[in-house]
């Protein structure tokens, strides 16, 4: 498959910043969401490079970065209305920044402090999802919920609503992805099916999961399937928001496969040396989803220097308090994971919780378990 | 009072559900007009409407992986899953979503969802129709698991179950749907989560739970022929398991069977009589024993009758404790 994705895709940015048009989708964002959507963008990647850092540190058990995958999360994140739910991976930490989730609370999971440290009640963006593809299940249960309260095609803005499953181009492989493409197109669920392909599934390349551009799947499942530049962000959120309307009409799925790529590793632990070309990276390099709306906005006179010193500084100081909370970050207590696992709690737990507390309890007054 | 079978039981106690609480669901393979393949949800899909009574597509991991993100939407799923051996596709949004999601959540997000399976032999089904999965769920943090064993109990325990907030892996003995019995729509249940004695006894205590509860019974009432005097629990809650009324039993007894059909490698027998000779260690004149299945695949159905635990591996099993 081509490095540069099909015919098909489409583009409202180039890598050198020149606006393009399309028949189907345009952007109508004027030069000031166009900064916001750069500071989104800039601010993400800062999230991101300060968890590696930290990881590298010893401060994080693992870390899975977006590098590269920036504008696919922000141009779609920012499509959303505030009543619409996302399902993420564990990897789409620019679309909690849209969510409104502190990014602090991204890096529990990966420090290992808890397993999931906002609620998805308040933010509408549901926990990070590591079992491959699950959450797609869950993203068109979610919206054939939604189907039932009458929230779907009533004209109100306010009221409609969809959701978005995130998931990636190895997770098409798996039978929940293609289960979760079933239910929503016989359904009609109100769900878009937001598919970054960043071309790499650990080591195994696209070409190991699809012999076709994976937006071409959708025909076969009965909805629309568009492939999107993955890293133009005006074009993940045109596209993003068209689908996204789509099914708040009751119009059903749509899948978008944001063709981009992972810069980065897979997480941490990962060594993509072993695996793949330098040569590919300096050809993704060059379609960077940053420098090309930093082209785009001081060609264009969108934006001057103190705007990029202005978010230059931000992203400094979100990365000293992302640094500074982390490390700060309290470990949980062991005596409290007894009490979360039920609604109501079993006499075997309490008795558990019981043994252990009086076991622990032994140590502090030193005539516990190691005495004779 | 009403004769039913325990079948429309439980028709019954998901329609007392269902008008009591419009965000109940059901769903599953050809629970709609159909009626399920035993007819359990028969009528409902009429009365209630195809958004309540939901035909899904066939995929079993579809089914649990929307009763998630429709839980999280605030309902309560009732999903069906149509035979015991075909709940594997789902095991991975059971064990890794449902069980796991209040956990991960810190208690913010609950899975008010059942999960109902036929389950057992004795019917003459071909493969994957006979099996007795439980201790694969009860092994799993984060589900229940509770069996029904006659009428009365299915249509309480099923009510219960969808009214709790925790997952509940509710297992239907699928030989005992078309048994009858008078079912007191007017009584006040016991909590779902109990044991009970069904007889009692002062040799032996014999520990079952669905089909073999029966079995259990019938072969209490041989022994006695031969003076032998069997106590016969009901577990009724495999996960979590209510030791009091047991430990009460083998106390008085000093002497457990535990009968199930599933296999006895690890098995339900296997906690209780761990937790039985750590509890009850110096009132036992006995090993506890199990009679279960054995350690094979389900075997083809002419000889299900040899596999399966009858009124004599039971006897068999009660003598060999008695003569300890």
């Amino acid at each position: 498959m081509s490095n540069d994705g099909s015919a098909d895709l489409v583009q409202l940015l180039t890598p050198e910043g020149e606006r393009r048009k399309h028949p189907d989708y345009r952007c109508d964002l004027d030069d000031a969401a166009i900064r916001d959507l750069y500071r989104d963008l800039v601010l993400t990647r800062r999230i991101d490079t300060e968890a590696t850092a930290l990881q590298r540190q010893g401060e994080l058990g693992i870390w899975a970065s977006l590098l590269g995958q920036e504008a696919a999360q922000i141009g779609s994140g920012r499509a959303l209305r505030p009543q619409d739910h996302a399902f993420p991976t564990y990897r789409e930490h620019g679309v909690a920044w849209c969510r409104g989730v502190d990014p602090l609370r991204l890096l529990g999971l990966f420090r290992g402090v808890d397993q999931g440290g906002w609620d998805p009640r308040e933010t509408n963006f549901h926990l990070y999802t590591i079992v491959i593809g699950a959450q797609t299940l869950h993203a068109t249960g979610y919206a054939m919920g939604i189907q039932r309260d009458g929230a779907v095609g009533t004209g109100d803005a306010d009221r409609d609503a969809a959701v978005i499953a995130y998931f990636g181009d190895g997770a098409t492989s798996q039978g929940d992805v293609n289960e979760a493409f079933i239910w929503a197109s016989v359904l009609n669920a109100p769900v878009v099916f937001f598919c970054q392909n960043n071309q790499w599934a650990i080591s195994e390349p696209i070409e190991r999961q699809s012999r076709i551009p994976l937006y071409q799947r959708a025909m076969g499942f009965g909805f629309p399937g568009v492939q999107v530049d993955g890293n133009d962000v005006l074009a993940c959120h045109a596209v993003a928001t068209a689908a996204l309307q789509r099914a708040r009409e009751g119009q059903g799925p749509t899948l978008v496969e944001a063709f981009t790529y992972r810069m980065g590793a897979h997480t941490t632990s990962d060594d993509p040396t072993r695996y793949r070309l330098s040569g590919d990276l300096e050809h993704w390099k060059l379609k960077d989803p940053i420098a090309r709306v930093k082209a785009y906005l001081s060609r264009g006179g969108g934006a001057d220097e103190a705007f990029f010193a202005d978010v230059e500084a931000e992203s400094g100081s979100i990365a000293q308090r992302l640094r500074e909370g982390c490390l700060s970050m309290p470990d949980p207590h062991v005596l409290d994971i007894f009490d979360q696992v039920y609604a109501e709690p079993t006499d075997e737990l309490a008795r558990q919780k019981e043994q252990l507390a009086t076991y622990l309890a032994g140590f502090e007054t030193g005539d516990g378990a190691v005495s004779a | 009072m009403t004769q039913l079978t325990l079948a429309k039981a439980l028709t019954s106690g998901m329609r007392a559900a269902m008008e009591s609480d419009p965000k109940v669901l059901i769903m599953g393979e050809d629970v709609g007009k159909l009626g399920g393949v035993f007819r359990v949800t028969d009528g409902l899909q009429k009365d209630f409407g195809e958004d309540r009574v939901i035909d899904t597509p066939l995929a079993e991991s579809g089914i649990l992986g929307t009763a998630v993100g429709l839980a999280l939407r605030g309902y309560r799923p009732v999903c069906e899953i149509q035979f015991d051996g075909f709940v594997y596709p789902a095991y991975d949004q059971i064990v890794s979503q449902v069980a796991k999601m209040r956990f991960r959540s810190q208690g913010r997000l609950s899975m008010p969802i059942v999960i109902r399976i036929p389950f057992g032999g004795g019917i003459g089904a071909v493969e994957h129709h006979s099996e007795s999965p439980e201790a694969q769920f009860a092994h799993t943090a984060g589900l229940k698991v509770v069996a029904c064993a006659n009428p009365a109990d299915a249509y309480w325990m099923i009510q219960q179950a969808i009214a709790s907030d925790d997952p509940i892996v509710f297992l239907e003995p699928k030989r005992r749907y078309w048994e009858k019995a008078e079912v007191d729509e007017s009584a006040t249940p016991v909590p779902l989560h109990s044991s009970r004695i069904v007889r009692e006894g002062d040799d032996v205590t014999v520990l079952a739970y669905g089909p073999m509860v029966k079995t259990s019974l019938e072969a209490a009432i041989a022994a006695g022929e031969e003076h032998k005097s069997l106590e016969v629990v009901d577990l009724r809650s495999l996960s979590p398991l209510d030791m009091d009324p047991v430990l009460a039993s083998v106390r008085k007894t000093g002497r457990a069977v535990v009968v199930h059909e599933a296999v006895v490698n690890l098995g339900l027998g296997a906690e209780l009589a761990a937790r039985i000779s750590e509890d009850a260690f110096y009132a036992l004149e006995s090993p506890v024993l199990r009679v279960g299945g054995f350690d094979t695949p389900y075997p083809p159905s002419r000889i299900e009758e040899e596999y399966l635990p009858d009124l004599d591996r039971v006897l068999d099993a009660v003598d060999r404790a008695l003569a300890y």
